[in-house]
Parts: C-alpha cells; sequence; structure tokens
C-alpha cells in the first residue's frame, strides 16, 4: 500500500469488480485470481467471454493463466524489469496518454531516464521474456481504452514489493488507464478484511482512515475525541515487534486473531522471540499454535456470531449479521477489548458495535457517511463523505487523491537471494484453491480438508527427472534458514529452477524456510522467492514411509521407514 | 429455517451469503442472488465457510497458563488480571515495551477499537496486523 500511496496519494482497489465484465483488456501480474479470489476471477473470465484479451504475468501456469490470451513467464522477482520493458516500448512507439501525463502528473522526466534503458532486448535478458512479446503486451494494454491491470502478493511479497507496485502505477499513468470505470489499477488484497484492517488504522503509523499520527492535526483531533495524549512517534511494525521482543524492547503483546507462528517468515525466529515475552495474550476462536505459547487464552466469536462490518477489497463497506448465539462461553472482540479498556480506567462506552462506527465515521472522512443502517443494500463503497453520499465505486476521477499524480523512476534490483550451487532451486510461496492462510478454520472444514490433505512441493519434471524425484516420493526442501519434508508433486505448471509450496499447512510449515529479507519501505517480507535446495527421500526396496495421523492435534507424523511386504511395494 | 444474510469471512472478495439456522444451528448456507460481488455463485470456501463455526474445538472458556498447563478461569478474573499484567508491564518498562496485533480476520469496529485501546488507553502506536502477509 505504501507503494500506491506514494504515486496517488491512496492505496485501494481503483475500481468496482462487477465493472470487470466489460472490460476490454485484463492484465494479471502476480495474481492467482481464480484460485485465491474466485468470484473476481469468475468476472475475468466473463470478460474473456464478451472479448477481452486476457494478459497473465507469472512464473508459473496458474489456473488463471491457462485461461489467458498471452501468458508472459516472468524469472520470479524480475517484475520491475517487465514493466520497464513494456513501458519502454510504450514511450518509444509514441503511445503515452501525453495529455494525460502532462495534465494530471509530475516527475515524467526523471522516470523517462530510467525506463530509457530497458529496451525490450534488455528486458528480456533479464525476464526471459521474447522481446516481442512484451512488445506485444504493450501495444495491447496501451491501444486500448478499458484496460484493467490487477496484482496480489505476487507483486507485493518481495524485497522490492514497493518498487514492483509504483512501476504497476507508473504504467497505469503513462496510458491514462486510470480514473475511468472499467479503467484502473486494483491491488487485490487477501484476507476478507484486510482493507478495514487498514482502513481503521490497525497500522503503526496511521489512524483510521490513513490521518498520520506525525501529523499534529490529526493527533489533536483523536486526542479531543477520546480525552486521552497520544504518542506521536510511529510505532514498530509486525517483523519489527518480533526483532523488539528478541532484543528484549518489547516485553508484552496482545494477538487478536492471528497466528503469526505459521503465516510469518523465519517461524523458528519468531517462535524463539515469542518465548521471550513476560506476558502473551492471544485472542481466537481455536487453540492455534501461537495460542498454544501464550500466558491467557481468550475465546472470541467467530462471524456468525457478532454484528459488525467488513471492508472488501473494491473498499465495499458491508454489514455482518449475527446468525447465531456466541458459542459456548465466547464473546465478540470488540467486548473483550472494551471490557479490558474499563478495568484499566478507561470507559469506552459502547453499548453495541453500531455505536463504534459511528464513532470511527466521525473522526475518518473517507467513512463519514457509512453507518450501519446504510449499509443494507450491499454496502457503500468509501470514498463516501457524508450521509447524503452513495459511494464510490472507482477512484481518482478528476484528480488524484494527492493531486497530481507521482511517476516514481525505479531501477531493477535483484531479489535478495538468488540460486547458486548450494541452493540451486528459487522457491515461491502461495495459496491454494481448497485452502486459506493457516488453515484455522478451512483445517477445520471435512469437504475442504479432504482435497489437499498434504502439503506439496511442486516441481518441474525435467528439474525432478535429473534429481531422480517421482511424482509423490518424498523430499526434504532445505534453505539456509530450515528445512521441511514434503511430497513432491511433479509437474509442468512451475518452470524449471522453481518450486512451489503452499503455505497453508502446519505440519509442514514452509514458513521455516523462507526469507525473512524485507521490503525497505513497506517492510512485506520476501515470500515469493528463497534459494532452497532439494533431496529425495527414496525409500528403500521392500521399504515403505508410514504417515502416523495423530488426530487429537491434527498432526500427520511421518514415521521412519518402516518393513513391508514385498508384494505391497511397487516403488 | 431462518435466512439471514451475511458475508463470506474468507477472502477479500466479499461474496453475500445466506446462513440457514434452525434452532441456534447453521445447517447450510446459500449465495446471495443479487449481489455485486458473487451473482448468486460461491466458491468452494464460500459453500463450506459455516462448518468451522460449531466445531467442537472451538475455545469454550477463558484459559491461564500455570506451569505449563492451561487452567480454565473466569471472565471477570481472567480481565482483571491482563489489566493488571498490562499495567505493571506498562508501568515498569514504558508504553512502547507493548505491542498489539490487530486482525484482518476481525471487523472494521474491532480493529477501531484495538487501534483505541492501544493508542489511548496503552498509549503506544505499536499496532500493526498481517496486512504484508
Amino acid at each position: 500500500m505504501a507503494g500506491l500511496a506514494s504515486a496517488f496519494g491512496s492505496g485501494a482497489m481503483t475500481n468496482s469488480i462487477d465493472e470487470i465484465d466489460n472490460a476490454r483488456v485484463l492484465f494479471v501480474i502476480g495474481s492467482n485470481t481464480t484460485e485465491q479470489h474466485p468470484m473476481i476471477g469468475m468476472h475475468m473470465l466473463d470478460a474473456v467471454d464478451k472479448g477481452a484479451t486476457l494478459i497473465v504475468a507469472d512464473p508459473r501456469q496458474t489456473q488463471i493463466a491457462k485461461f489467458a490470451h498471452i501468458h508472459l513467464r516472468q524469472k520470479s522477482g524480475t517484475d520491475v524489469a517487465l514493466l520497464n520493458g513494456i513501458m519502454n516500448v510504450i514511450i518509444s512507439e509514441g503511445l503515452v496518454d501525453i495529455n494525460f501525463v502532462k495534465r494530471r502528473t509530475e516527475n515524467f522526466d526523471e522516470f523517462e531516464k530510467i525506463v530509457s534503458g530497458y529496451s525490450p532486448e534488455v528486458a528480456e535478458k533479464i525476464t526471459g521474456v521474447p522481446a516481442d512479446e512484451i512488445k506485444r503486451v504493450a501495444r495491447l494494454y496501451a491501444t486500448e481504452k478499458r484496460a484493467m491491470l490487477f496484482y496480489s502478493m505476487g507483486i507485493t511479497q518481495h524485497v522490492t514489493g514497493v518498487d514492483n507496485v509504483r512501476s504497476c502505477a507508473n504504467l497505469v499513468m503513462l496510458t491514462a488507464h486510470i480514473g475511468q470505470p472499467m479503467t484502473g489499477l486494483n491491488p487485490l488484497r487477501g484476507q476478507n478484511n484486510v482493507q478495514g484492517a487498514c482502513d481503521m488504522g490497525a497500522l503503526p503509523e496511521v489512524y483510521s482512515g490513513y490521518q498520520k499520527v506525525s501529523d499534529a492535526k490529526a493527533r489533536r483531533k483523536f486526542e479531543n475525541a477520546w480525552g486521552r495524549k497520544l504518542p506521536a512517534k510511529p510505532g514498530l511494525t509486525l517483523t519489527e515487534m518480533f526483532d523488539g521482543a528478541l532484543n528484549g524492547k518489547i516485553r508484552a503483546m496482545f494477538v487478536m486473531g492471528e497466528n503469526p507462528i505459521v503465516s510469518d517468515p523465519g517461524a523458528t525466529h519468531i517462535r524463539e522471540a515469542v518465548k521471550k515475552l513476560d506476558f502473551l495474550v492471544v485472542q481466537d476462536i481455536f487453540m492455534s499454535d501461537t495460542a498454544e505459547l501464550a500466558d491467557v487464552v481468550l475465546p472470541a466469536v467467530s462471524f456468525a456470531e457478532k454484528e459488525g462490518t467488513f471492508t472488501n477489497t473494491e473498499r465495499r463497506v458491508q454489514k455482518l449479521r449475527k446468525a447465531i448465539r456466541p458459542m459456548y462461553g465466547a464473546m465478540p472482540d470488540w467486548k473483550i477489548i472494551a471490557e479490558l479498556s474499563k478495568k484499566m480506567g478507561y470507559d469506552m462506552g459502547y453499548r453495541a458495535t453500531h455505536e463504534i462506527m459511528e464513532e470511527a465515521a466521525l473522526l475518518t472522512p473517507s467513512y463519514g457517511g457509512i453507518l450501519h443502517h446504510r449499509l443494507d443494500d450491499f454496502g457503500l463503497q468509501w470514498p463516501c463523505p457524508d450521509t447524503n453520499h452513495t459511494g464510490t465505486p472507482f477512484l481518482h476521477r478528476k484528480k488524484f487523491t494527492k493531486g497530481l499524480g507521482t511517476f516514481n523512476p525505479i531501477d531493477f534490483v535483484p531479489p535478495a537471494e538468488s540460486a547458486d550451487d548450494e541452493y540451486p532451486f528459487i522457491l515461491t510461496t502461495g495459496r491454494i484453491y481448497f485452502r486459506y492462510h493457516t488453515a484455522t478454520m478451512c483445517g477445520r472444514t471435512s469437504t475442504l480438508k479432504r482435497e489437499e490433505p498434504e502439503c506439496f512441493v511442486e516441481i518441474n519434471h525435467k528439474d525432478a527427472a535429473k534429481l531422480g524425484i517421482r511424482n509423490n516420493n518424498k523430499v526434504r526442501v532445505s534453505s539456509r534458514r530450515g528445512e521441511i519434508v514434503v511430497n513432491a508433486l511433479v509437474t509442468d505448471k512451475t518452470p524449471e529452477g522453481i518450486v512451489f509450496i503452499p503455505f497453508h499447512f502446519r505440519e509442514a510449515a514452509v514458513n521455516l524456510i523462507t526469507n525473512t529479507a524485507v521490503d525497505p519501505v513497506a517492510k512485506i517480507p520476501e515470500f515469493k522467492v528463497c534459494a532452497v535446495k532439494i533431496v529425495p527421500l527414496l525409500p528403500k526396496p521392500g521399504m515403505r514411509q508410514t504417515v502416523l495421523y495423530d488426530k487429537k492435534n491434527d498432526i500427520k507424523i511421518l514415521l521412519d521407514l518402516y518393513e513391508e511386504s514385498e508384494a505391497e511395494y511397487e516403488g | 429455517m431462518e435466512k439471514i444474510s451475511t458475508i463470506c469471512p474468507y477472502c477479500g472478495c466479499g461474496c453475500g451469503l445466506y446462513l440457514h439456522v434452525e434452532d441456534n444451528n447453521i445447517v447450510g448456507v446459500s449465495p446471495l442472488r443479487h449481489h455485486p460481488v458473487n451473482k448468486g455463485s460461491l466458491c468452494v470456501k464460500g459453500w463450506n465457510s459455516f462448518e468451522f463455526v460449531q466445531h467442537p474445538e472451538r475455545l469454550r472458556y477463558p484459559m491461564v497458563k500455570e506451569n505449563g498447563a492451561f487452567k480454565k478461569t473466569s471472565w471477570d478474573e481472567v480481565i482483571s488480571l491482563v489489566a493488571g499484567r498490562f499495567s505493571e508491564i506498562k508501568e515498569k518498562y514504558g508504553p512502547d515495551s507493548i505491542a498489539l496485533l490487530s486482525s484482518a480476520k476481525c471487523t472494521n469496529e474491532e480493529n477501531f477499537v484495538l487501534m483505541k485501546f492501544a493508542r489511548a488507553v496503552l498509549g503506544t502506536n505499536n499496532i500493526d496486523h498481517c496486512a504484508r502477509l
């Protein structure tokens, strides 16, 4: 989001999901849309049915890539070079929307200087994408009026995550593909309410509505509303918090509904950090790996037992309605915090969630007209400044949030780790259709669990042949930070030199090995590139691997190779 | 059977769905037909989004760890304990020795309240969530 904020002034999807159907060109980069955002994928395929051209840039042949008219398979971590190559063609072939660039943007000259160094041939060398393909995509994208660009974690989870996002922003400004319906830049957010958590200021440097804590005026507004003096120094980000816990600066933590031990990079590092804390409180609906380490565990309620609002990836604030009474002795998260606050001498005084939203609306300009009673028909899209406003389907119509859009000159920087003799493969991580995040929820849904019960590593068939790995063999994947044992899935979905592991499985937590290097601005970990080696664990003749299932803890344990009768052995 | 219109808890699409409720039990799901995002469809996660809600492993009561094992406690006791420990740590090491993780799974209201709790009550800006993951 830091990347978009520096270019436009606000970070969110600029269009609405139902505009996708009528777009003419869809350029999807670093997003496995049909698996990660299935319903957005559905709209994309509807658009393709109506004649739109679908361009996908992804090293893996994901499901959406199979539907694509053009599939660019750039090397992992070379997105900036690819985008610069495309923009180089747009500039050199005179496809720039000069009027838009002059009227609504700044810093074009600086940016042009950098991009001029990335001819399609140079870009081909870095990315492995043929120069002709780069030219073709540039022409297609630049000449069509209704073109939408989509990106997701494949762009952001790099040490150059912010650079990648800024490059995407450069591309849409260069071609004026923004500020109109069916034309814009669309980050697809992962979690159901990640947009809302950001909007509501669950971030170290901003209050709700991205009002900076360092801005004296904003701070005074919140101080007046809350009657307490507020700190001016931005706080620590998630990755910095765990470093802080390790070096003794952070003594206590309160974790609401998250499972950082499975979801965050360098899991061993985080486990150590958490153990060092004097006091850890975890509030969740299930006993998570993080909760196991807590001093206090508080039972919260699920989405079906509470009221409130979620903000989806297209900025639509929608109402959640209570379907059943809270299970057992659980309490809604907001009530737990309000009780805690009261005990600590500050009575928040909320009686229901709509009162919290009223306060948020008063303090947050973009949510000014968002009140529970106005959300009955499919919610409202922010910005919605007052109670007469009907919401905003697309952003940046006449001007950008910050006024002029800024071109950021960006040079290609290679990923923090690259393949070498010792660790010859690049590991990239992601999600799969039947699973979700750390599987706290879907792991307890039998229908979803049976589809992909075990973790796997996707490896190209040529690489597999070289290493003597056959489909379903157990392999050990190790990096400089750790190792895991998983089944090999031999496929041509993943190109040579790259392997893929989904991060949902706690019994084979891929984040034991991922790189903890982060983007210097946004502090996003580099999940998508990490160097690994792969060693096949071949069963000896007459032996067979046995997997024990520990039902109570929901863990599969791989036992040593056990003797089996010869008749059963077919390997 | 009652049908409650609500929002799917999985990904950022924010599909509209009905939860089918009978005697305080969720027995099924169906999509909202005219919802602008899902238009009467749901993905496999959406269709199965209710199963985990009434799972027997749901946490049932507040727990405190004593000598390495969790012990059941009451809400009153646990709130006093947590409030006391946070006050103590804040007093001893300063407000910035406490950090809070909010959640992209929780509602806007809950995020707002936790953010207010961190800043106004504890006095620290150390609040973040897994947006980057």
